[in-house]
């Protein structure tokens, strides 16, 4: 029978299966094979923070969704058109996702009573006919994909068990039939995977084979789909999660400053990778140090920062908690000190493997006294490489901990990414200090040569760091307050008042140092403003595009720095009628901007662990731009006139 | 006391000084403010005596402190020093430790800040095995808050916090520093500025996490906690010194003579511990402060009792070579870097990875 091939410009698929079925796994493959097909992606894996749930269960389900397209995309995207379900758990757990229409792949080897009732189903879905019957509201596809596995690898000799672990290969290769995948990286990754192992080698390249010629020769499937590769902005690229591009903007920030890298760190979800990736790097003169406890870590780091190295913490929400005493001496001794909050849906341990903004008012404020620290967040998983080298050349330049608040669907998720340069990053130079930078003249009237850690730059207000090994510039600094130059202990009222403004002077004095913001709004003609910051760029951008193209003008600003905000933020909101800020929190961002330039913003607010969904976004943007205009002249929207939106979308 | 030839193994990679130097120059221009009598004095006039004998270059020396009144001493030093935050200091002092093999840290730490809200650091310091000599001030009372009870206050201590008596039970730091693996351990007396000293220097040479518990009298919130150990007419009943390779003797003369002091000894008991006998008798242990097994030293740090000081060794309980933590992290990280030079190359090839495409 001739297959077809029918051309589509984007698929969604989410691959869904029990936490120990190697979702996550297949999920990476597929999107690896998307990468070097040359497709545009954006991926969301979702799994459960037990490692192994019970089997079977809807808390075990454990998913990855891919969204590639022959056009830049900038989200996972929203509902998947393409379900592949291994278990009932996996079915029932994600099919209020799924629109009426969407294919649907079942592995019907699980469908036992046992399993049902694990799942929470009283009848076999799968049998059920009618109305409100999964094969009459989606296009079903009830596969043994199991049974299939098992048969197709028996000459392997493994165990039933063992044989029908590969069967989550046998639905990669179906899938990677089913949209043209090229096979050789799934193929040359098991080969390298388990090369240890014959056995299983063979037998999970034999039933991705196998899957692949399954769907090439069975009539279920008749029409095989085709993704023609994004026209993308000339440069190599690869694909790389957000974790992995912090990891590798933290080393690149050691290299351009010359200064060796300190880790010091407590394994937390979802920030543990960067410390394992950076312990693979000691070629870089990386140090990594798993403290006894989150407050050891930054203690350490912050030890070996006033030693000279690039002092580095990773941690998540709780981490932050326990680390902001120390964050509190970094700020007062004046040391460089990177601190990365890898964000998860809080309070307390709250959602340790979902996604959140929402510790945003806690890097500001989070701190016992005036206690400024630079904040900075990345938009995508790629662009978490260039926040963590702006981060570390904020941190030396100035002399401060720098907050880089990165979230878990950044950390997970993964994009091509357009590899940089080494050559075009900035230098960072550590300028330590080598001379005395003071003449002091005693009552008699003779002159000595001193060295005060605390005079400043001009320019950025930054102090001198000399470090220990310097001859003659010995010195004590410390959690006490400090003379202003010298950095002896004062309790002077005058000083100390002078010294909380001058370490506020010195944060803000950032804000010189960074670029215009990029305003996106192609028409010129947008009344309505939508700002954002971290995680939310690619929904928000999605969004705007939807409402660009329903022929509506909407402009978009995306928030590197958020402590200080740029210079020209305040002239930019007064630009428009309405501001709408979506964040994954309360309205964090939305408090600020309000505190801070008097600018009545809508939120968008969403905490359910999960990004932003573009179509959802998108109508909030619609029903606020309607807003606006109905208010006509008046040129000025209130959050309780867009209150339908904003209430209807914080009660999420 | 074993004193040991300069150079020392724990102050191995740290830059020296040919030129002699002075106490005068490792005194800093601070005004000291502890209160008149204070313990910390002596230790502090010990301290900066006893520095410039190490010939080491001052600039390579690190004091890292916590919060309380011992906590001030990196001030008074004429060193590099940080005043940290209650109990982190070893923590502080471990990123130090293993970023610069060529400084030689220290920890000024006290009873509170080191067994009460610093306990873990402290801990994980002496089982990692951290190259810093630990000095850990006990006077058994919060001084710096104005006199609460300690982690090392007796038990009914009464004090602001505990009007009618403490009913908590206190650590004993030598005993705690045995269990977390500590490989050197010593006690010393903030008075007897001869047998810090010797301490000191021993702690000085020893590579690794050193823990040296020094008996501080507070004169104003808990004076004369030490009494025991400090009065004449009680003290040689009181201190029992260790010296390591000599029969563990102490107490007054063995007759009514003016002869050797020594008419109690330490022997091992039935119950597996030590107990007090008769000077003379044949089976006085000696004292073997490289034993690897810290079994025999955990037994002499069980004779200082949790209230009244009857009997306290003072000495050296242990001192035995383990690896260390600094030296093996920076071991690994010299085997990895060795013979690269291009980090930028590096780099590139790192972010560039095996898996990349070519859009022109």
């Amino acid at each position: 029978m001739a297959k077809q091939v029918q051309q589509l410009d984007r698929v969604i698929i989410r691959f869904a299966g029990d936490s120990g079925d190697g979702m996550q796994l297949t999920g990476d493959r597929f999107t690896q094979e998307s990468a070097a097909f040359g497709n545009d992606l954006a991926t969301f894996p979702n799994f459960p923070a037990e490692i192994r749930a019970p089997q079977g269960t809807l808390p075990g389900v454990s998913s990855f969704q891919v969204h590639f397209a022959d056009h830049d995309i900038l989200t996972a995207g929203d509902a998947p058109d393409v379900l592949v379900a291994m278990n009932p758990a996996a079915l029932k757990a994600n099919l209020h996702d799924m629109k009426p229409g969407t294919a649907i792949i079942v592995d019907s080897h699980d469908f036992s009573p046992r399993n049902l009732i694990k799942a929470g189903y009283e009848d076999n879905p799968l049998e059920a006919e009618g109305h409100g019957s999964l094969a009459e509201d989606y296009n079903l596809s009830v596969l043994d994909l199991t049974g299939m596995t098992v048969e197709a690898v028996k000459e392997f000799g493994l165990s039933r068990k063992d044989a029908a672990r590969a069967k989550n290969m046998f639905a990669l290769g179906l899938l990677s039939w089913m949209y043209g995948r090229p096979t050789e990286t799934t193929i040359d990754f098991l080969t390298a995977r388990f090369a240890k192992v014959p056995d299983i080698r063979d037998a999970n390249i034999t039933a991705f084979k196998a899957g692949w010629n399954f769907g090439e020769t069975t009539e279920a499937f008749v029409v095989s789909y085709e993704i023609k590769p994004a026209k993308m902005a000339p440069g190599t690229y690869r694909n790389i999660s957000g974790n992995l591009a912090l990891s590798y903007g933290l080393i690149a920030g050691g290299v351009q400053s010359g200064l060796p890298i300190f880790l010091g760190t407590y394994p937390i979800t979802p920030a543990s990778d960067v410390l394992h990736e950076l312990s693979k790097h000691k070629r870089f003169g990386i140090t990594t140090f798993q403290a006894e406890d989150e407050i050891a870590g930054i203690g350490a780091a912050l030890g070996a920062s006033f030693a000279g190295s690039l002092g580095i913490t990773t941690t998540s929400g709780p981490g932050i908690a326990l680390k902001s005493e120390t964050i509190g001496l970094a700020v007062m001794t004046e040391l460089p000190l990177l601190i990365i909050d890898v964000q998860r849906g809080g309070p307390s341990t709250g959602l340790p493997t979902k996604t959140e903004q929402a510790d945003l008012l806690q890097a500001m404020f989070g701190r016992n006294g005036e206690s400024p620290v630079p904040v900075i967040a990345p938009q995508s998983p790629g662009d978490c490489f260039d926040a963590a080298v702006e981060a570390t050349r904020i941190a030396i330049t100035y002399r401060t901990p720098v907050m880089l608040l990165s979230d878990g669907y950044l950390a997970n998720g993964s994009e091509p990414w357009s590899i940089p340069d080494v050559a075009s990053l900035p230098k960072i130079d550590p300028n330590f200090a080598t001379e005395t930078n003071k003449t002091v003249t005693a009552k008699d009237g003779t002159a000595s040569e001193e060295y005060w850690p605390y005079i400043r730059d001009e320019e950025t207000l930054a102090r001198p760091w000399a470090i220990p090994g310097t001859p003659g510039l010995e010195h004590r600094i410390g959690g006490l307050e400090k003379g202003d130059g010298h950095g002896n202990i004062s309790y002077d009222p005058a000083n100390h008042d002078f010294m909380v403004r001058i370490r506020q002077a010195k944060v803000d004095r950032i804000a010189d140092s960074l670029p215009p913001l990029e305003v996106d709004d192609p028409s010129g003609a947008a009344k309505v403003l939508v700002l954002g910051w971290g995680s939310t760029y690619g929904p928000i951008g999605a969004a705007a595009r939807r409402v660009r193209k329903a022929g509506m003008d909407v402009a978009q600003v995306h928030l590197r720095h958020l402590n200080p905000f740029p210079k020209d933020l305040g002239e930019i909101l007064k630009r428009y009628d309405a501001v709408m800020i979506p964040e994954m929190n309360l309205g964090q961002l939305s408090l600020l901007i309000r505190a801070k330039y008097l600018v009545d913003v809508v939120g968008y607010n969403q905490v359910n662990g999960m990004p932003l969904k573009a179509a959802e976004l998108a109508e909030a943007i619609t029903d606020l731009i309607a807003a606006t205009h109905s208010i006509g002249t008046t040129g000025d929207v209130h959050a309780h006139e867009a209150g339908t939106t904003s209430n209807k979308e914080t009660v999420k | 006391m074993t004193t040991q030839e300069l150079p020392f193994p724990g102050l191995a990679g740290v830059p020296t000084k040919d030129e002699p130097q002075n106490r005068k120059e490792y005194t800093a221009d601070q005004e000291v403010r502890w209160c008149p009598g204070c313990g910390d004095y002596a230790i502090l006039a010990a301290v900066q005596g006893f520095l410039p004998d190490l010939g080491l270059r001052r600039e390579n020396i690190v004091f890292v402190s916590g919060i309380g009144c011992s906590s001030r001493f990196p001030y008074y030093l004429d060193t590099y020093g940080m005043h940290s935050i209650h109990g982190r200091a070893p923590a502080i002092a471990t990123g130090i430790a293993t970023a610069r093999e060529d400084i030689n840290v220290w920890v000024v730490t006290g009873d509170g800040d080191a067994l009460s809200i610093g306990g873990n650091h402290l801990i994980h310091a002496m089982r990692r095995n951290v190259n810093m000599t630990i000095l850990l001030f006990n006077n058994r009372i919060y001084g710096l808050t104005k006199g609460q009870y300690s982690p090392t206050s007796e038990p009914g201590k009464i004090t602001k916090s505990t009007p009618v008596g403490s009913v908590d039970h206190p650590f004993n730091p030598v005993s705690l520093a045995l269990g977390a693996e500590a490989s050197f351990v010593a006690r010393t007396i903030d008075s007897d500025r001869k047998h810090l000293t010797a301490v000191l220097s021993a702690a000085a040479a020893h590579r690794g996490t050193s823990l040296v518990e020094i008996y501080q009298n507070c004169p104003i919130f808990n004076d004369g906690a030490f009494d025991a150990v400090k009065d004449s007419d009680t003290k040689t009943d009181a201190i029992i010194p260790l010296e390591h390779g000599q029969p563990i003797r102490f107490g007054g003369p063995i007759d009514d003579s003016e002869g050797a002091l020594g008419r109690l000894g330490i022997a091992r008991s039935s119950s597996g511990g030590v107990e007090v006998v008769a000077g003379n008798s044949p089976d006085v242990l000696i004292h073997d402060a490289h034993n690897p097994d810290p079994t025999t030293a955990f037994a002499l740090s069980r004779l200082t009792d949790a209230g009244v000081l009857h009997q306290a060794p003072i000495g050296i309980f242990r001192s035995v070579e383990r690896t260390t933590y600094d030296d093996g992290a920076r071991q690994q990280v010299a085997t990895a870097t060795a013979g690269q030079d291009d980090s930028s190359a590096a780099l590139a090839a790192l972010i560039n990875g095996k898996d990349t495409w070519t859009v022109l």
